[in-house]
């Protein structure tokens, strides 16, 4: 064997240590900053519930919302759904972004644990999820009513990350839209 | 006093693992004979004073000495005694005190195994296995010291271990795995020291080959132990998340059975000898980065341990001096010759270069998949991620392909094999598996319709079957039929027969309970009934118990099959009194053909309660294999050929080191 090759492990492996060495300064819960202030993405895409029903983002005009990111092979989405069924009770509007998902399993999973979502997008092959840079479900966007992303987070939202992140925001931007 | 003590033990312990590392291998070069037997006795001191150092930050657990931080996060009065004591190992400073407990364990038994080994070669093995030990040392005493304290006010009550950990799978899953981990230390060591020497005849691979099997039956072990865990323990009945946390456990189990595979033709037949070196050392190198990932925080995992840019830095710097150093003296000094051996056809050298590509190909997906997020992020195209449906859109043809291969695994001979009589031998079990994996799946129909046919299950039942039927078929032959001529038959053989049958029986359980597997998700009112997979299940009642630290709702749930009682089934909502955390504790009826598992959602009010139903048909199999896989690398570990050969190998081999200075 050439004496070259032998060296090719060690050239790999610089290369993933330097990766590593850049991820560290990373953290992965947290948002990338190009995205907020940015537009959502321009997207067209079938309803959960009516394959026939095709949504784009004109749909996420006119309302502050929360666009959430699950599906349903996701089992920290599961935690979050009572977070986000309260949300819905105290008239937050939720948008679901149902991702890289089976279309039956997710809205059998809706009728189980209850919709807090106006309507679902489905996004199967997770075209939308790629112009989003989606980490992971869940993730949850919060976009003001001219459709313009204002937060993101990685990861569940519960009660003290609603509190922390989310609430002084979105009661602002309620008051900017009226 | 015993955690200063524990403290001072550890130091100890740092001071006699850098004599190991030091000393043994600047005797190898000059010939000290002294110098070198000096990594014996250092090895073994290091052993007591890690082992010391952990009994004592047990005792503070036992005693709830919360002046201790790390007692203080971890445990807390209520915590039953057993828990307390796993409870060291339940966060990261007390896991990697484990860490270096096992390794100096492993180094001892090194020590005191090697007898029969060249001195030169030993003292070589046991400085390498002791830099590892210093670099661990050092992690713990600069970024993760159990010892810390919390002064001057320390608290009265401690936070309790995370509820999750509180359980069975704790106690023994941990230990398990970082015995394979850490086990692969030994042949890295071995491998190490060959390319130091520059000697890659068969004996190093003779030589650390039970070493291999050892370790690698306590990573199959460990695995199946932490899937089982998260599948009871989770409470929602998954068994495999691809998380990136179980991935690191897993990418090590392949490259090590790649090991396993490649060094058996290293030994026998003296071909790919770079290669098998090359995966000594992937091997270890991925449970170091198994740890770096885990620790380091670079990703985010549903098992969460602590996580700290600090030790990311400081385990990235070890990863790169090991595996680094390590490479670049394989790049140095590795065997460039060609083998002088040759092999043709389908010769079992083929079959197993065969193996070899289809498990580190799986483990170079698991590899890309996991770090892909990363990846993408570090080249700012954003932070993408993959799932589930990325890691078994490979993983499932690749495995698939690997069991075509293993059918024919016994039959093969090295050097070469006539594709036609394997063919030949081929026939009937693709006959009888074909005919099976068709027939069988009708009678798992309730009714019969196309729909109700799977095809997921004929295509795990004609993979499984063409294994089994392969296996038994090459047992039949070589024992002539004859019930006497079985005991003949080697370890090895006997493990991998075995190991192969429970891959097998493995892949029947994935298979099938993922084809059969029924759900349901409720709102029941005590005295509803429901139906599902050919059982009632009948919700009785919940009542509200008391545990040792936890108040508890537990729900009674009777299961019927055509009118007949069969299992009365507890699910329970645990309400852990000082975290206040909530936990679902699922309840199980396993039998080897299926498992009926309950577990008991929120409160709907008016007596309702959401509950999930699940029957999952054959899931068990899936650890029965494990286990199985598992005691084939153990009867193949303890081949008698290994204590033979090595007391042969002693007598003409005991300066041959020195020779190639």
């Amino acid at each position: 064997m050439n004496r070259i090759a032998l060296f090719l492990p060690l050239a790999l492996f610089v290369v993933l240590t330097v990766v590593l060495l850049l991820g560290l300064d990373k953290d992965p819960t947290e948002l990338p900053s190009a995205l907020v202030g940015e537009p959502f993405p321009v997207f067209s895409l079938p309803a959960l519930h009516d394959a026939n029903q095709m949504l784009d983002e004109q749909d996420l005009l006119g309302d502050v919302v929360l666009v959430n990111i699950w599906a349903t092979w996701c089992f920290a989405c599961r935690i979050e759904h009572a977070m986000l069924n309260q949300l819905e009770e105290q008239g937050v509007k939720v948008i679901g972004l149902n991702y890289k998902d089976n279309r039956e399993a997710a809205i059998d999973w809706l009728k189980k644990r209850g919709d807090p979502y106006t309507f679902s997008i489905f996004d199967e092959r997770g075209r939308l999820g790629i112009d989003l840079g989606v980490y992971g479900a869940p993730e949850t966007y919060l976009l003001d009513a001219g459709g313009t992303i204002r937060h993101r987070r990685v990861g569940v939202v519960d009660d003290r990350v609603w509190n922390n992140e989310f609430r002084d925001l979105y009661a602002q931007l309620m008051d900017e839209k009226r | 006093m015993t955690v200063e003590l524990g403290h001072a033990a550890l130091i100890m312990a740092l001071c006699l693992a850098i004599i190991q590392a030091v000393v043994p291998m600047i005797g190898s070069f000059s010939g000290h004979t002294s110098w070198m037997r000096l990594g014996h006795s250092m090895a073994v001191g290091q052993f007591v004073f890690v082992a010391l150092s952990f009994a004592c930050l047990a005792t503070a657990f036992v005693q709830d000495d919360f002046s201790v931080a790390y007692v203080a996060n971890n445990s807390n009065t209520l915590l039953p005694l057993h828990f307390k004591l796993s409870a060291v190992w339940g966060a990261h400073e007390g896991s990697l005190l484990l860490w270096s407990l096992i390794l100096s364990g492993w180094s001892t038994a090194v020590a005191l195994c090697s007898g029969k080994l060249p001195l030169v070669l030993s003292a070589r093995v046991l400085s390498v296995l002791g830099a590892i030990s210093v670099g661990f040392a050092l992690f713990l005493l600069f970024t993760s010291n159990p010892f810390d304290r919390v002064l001057p006010i320390p608290p009265l009550e401690g936070s309790d271990l995370n509820p999750l950990l509180q359980d069975f799978g704790l106690i023994v899953h941990p230990p398990m795995l970082y015995m394979g981990y850490v086990g692969f230390s030994v042949p890295f060591a071995f491998a190490i020291a060959a390319l130091i020497g520059g000697q890659f005849d068969s004996a190093w691979a003779r030589w650390s080959r039970p070493w291999i099997n050892v370790a690698w039956v306590f990573l199959t072990i460990g695995i199946s132990l932490g899937s089982w865990w998260a599948y009871y323990e989770l409470g929602w009945g998954g068994w495999w998340f691809w998380d990136p946390v179980e991935n690191a456990s897993f990418m090590p189990w392949l490259a090590g059975t790649a090991l396993m595979h490649s060094i058996s033709a290293s030994e026998k037949r003296g071909v790919f000898r770079s290669w098998t070196l090359l995966l000594a050392i992937l091997t270890f190198s991925l449970s170091l980065l198994g740890t770096f990932l885990v620790r380091s925080g670079v990703l985010t995992s549903v098992h969460a341990f602590a996580s700290d840019p600090e030790r990311g830095i400081f385990i990235l710097a070890f990863l790169g001096i090991v595996v680094g150093g390590s490479l670049l003296l394989f790049a140095l000094r590795g065997p460039t010759m060609r083998s002088v051996t040759t092999y043709s056809g389908w010769s079992r050298e083929t079959m197993l270069l065969i193996n070899n590509v289809l498990l580190v190909s799986s483990m170079a997906m698991i590899l890309i998949g996991t770090l892909y997020p990363l990846l993408a992020d570090v080249l700012g195209m954003g932070k993408i991620s993959v799932g589930p449906p990325y890691f078994n859109f490979f993983f499932v043809p690749l495995m698939s392909g690997l069991m075509v291969c293993l059918g024919f695994a016994g039959f093969t001979r090295w050097k070469n094999t006539e594709g036609r009589a394997l063919l030949k031998k081929g026939v009937l079990p693709s006959i009888i598996s074909l005919v099976l994996a068709l027939v069988l799946p009708i009678f798992m129909m309730d009714k019969l319709t196309w729909s109700n046919y799977s095809l997921t299950a004929v295509i795990t039942l004609l993979l499984v079957l063409w294994v089994v039927t392969m296996s038994l078929e090459d047992l039949w032959l070589k024992s002539r039929g004859k019930l006497s001529s079985l005991s003949s038959l080697s370890g090895s053989y006997w493990g991998m027969l075995i190991a192969h049958i429970g891959l097998a029986v493995c892949a029947l359980g994935v298979g099938l309970s993922t084809a059969y597997d029924a759900q349901k998700d409720l709102r029941m009112v005590p005295g509803d009934t429901t139906e599902l997979g050919g059982y009632q299940f009948q919700f009785v009642d919940v009542k509200r118990i008391e545990g040792p630290n936890f108040i508890a709702y537990r729900g009674n749930v009777e299961v019927r099959s055509g009118g007949e009682f069969v299992v009365s089934l507890s699910p329970e909502k645990r309400n852990y009194k000082s975290g206040g955390q909530v936990m679902t504790e699922a309840d199980i009826d396993g039998q080897l053909h299926r498992d009926l598992y309950v577990s008991l959602g929120e409160p709907l009010g008016d007596q309702a309660w959401a509950i999930r139903f699940q029957v999952k048909p054959f899931v068990r199999c899936i650890w029965l294999g494990s286990l199985l896989i598992g005691l084939g690398g153990l009867l193949a570990a303890f081949d008698k050929r290994y204590r033979r050969r090595r007391l042969q190998k002693s007598v003409n081999s005991s300066s041959e080191g020195l020779a190639f200075e």
